[in-house]
């Protein structure tokens, strides 16, 4: 079965799309490569797929993120050029994530160093008992 | 390998982060994928089925709109196929083909009365609460067995 995957670059990394698509092109893998502005679209095979996002992700593997599409690349019923221009469906998602990546990246960074002692307590809301005490200190 | 859906069924970033640790990410494309791999009459640009709609009967009733019980068609079998779920709790994150606020609140709520194990969070905003996002998810699907 035909897979397509998005493969994202984080704004932080310093990998181009042009680099993932020069990688895929140097694993001698069938796969179809569309390069884009936020990375890029590879389609081919379900095994090569697998083997390809593994090659891709080591480049850098905190900053490279890899999300399932369920359309191949230039699909009539998705690709812009063939709708009359405006955002492809699925655009919002990731243009709202891709804000959050650099976020994400650094905090694969700082687990794969383990340093979750230094991570801070969630915020919590206080209970009633607490507010009731803190009204009966205030008005006491 | 556990199965687990995320939500949003959109998410680049948990599907990517469940894929990383080694399960399966339940996402709404490889769904589309089936639809759109398998050859049928309906040709572009429908992706969705006259049946589609009826399938949805299973988890919505017929009164319902006809747009939440296509997305349960989707959504549904997803539901019924995952071991464990990662859920985002804001609705800020739901946008474009996950907008419909009704079939969230089903979908949100099926998974809680599946009685599988849940990890809610919320996107995060500064570094802390990126640390402490990665390393909630990491915990949970190492503990997934």
């Amino acid at each position: 079965m035909r897979v397509t995957k998005y493969v994202v670059t984080s704004q932080d990394s310093d990998v181009l799309p042009s680099d993932i698509a020069m990688k895929i092109y140097e694993s001698g893998h069938e796969i179809n490569v569309k390069e884009t502005c936020f990375g890029v679209i590879i389609d081919g095979e379900e095994d090569d797929i697998k083997e390809t996002v593994n090659e891709i992700r080591a480049i850098d593997p905190n900053n490279i993120f890899i999300k399932d599409r369920g359309f191949p690349p230039g699909d009539p019923r998705r690709c812009r050029g063939h709708r009359g221009g405006g955002a492809r469906p699925g655009f919002y998602m990731m243009e709202y994530e891709s804000k959050i990546l650099p976020l994400i990246s650094q905090g694969l960074a700082s687990d794969e160093l383990d340093e979750e002692i230094s991570i801070p307590e969630e915020k919590t809301r206080p209970s009633v008992e607490r507010i009731e005490e803190l009204i009966k200190e205030e008005f006491s | 390998m556990v199965k687990v859906m995320v939500y949003p069924p959109t998410s680049m970033i948990l599907a990517d982060l469940v894929e990383r640790m080694g399960h399966e990410a339940l996402v709404v494309s490889k769904e589309v994928r089936k639809k759109v791999n398998t050859v049928g009459l309906d040709s572009p640009p429908l992706n969705m089925t006259p049946e589609d709609p009826k399938k949805g009967l299973k988890y919505a009733a017929v009164d319902v709109p006809s747009g939440v019980r296509g997305r349960m068609a989707l959504l549904g079998p997803m539901i019924e196929e995952a071991n464990a779920a990662i859920i985002i709790k804001g609705n800020s994150c739901t946008l474009g083909c996950t907008g419909c606020a009704r079939t969230n609140e089903l979908t949100r709520f099926l998974l809680r009365t599946k009685r599988i194990p849940i990890l809610e969070l919320d996107y995060p905003e500064d570094d802390a609460e990126a640390k402490r996002f990665v390393h909630k998810i990491r915990q949970f699907l190492e503990g997934l067995k």
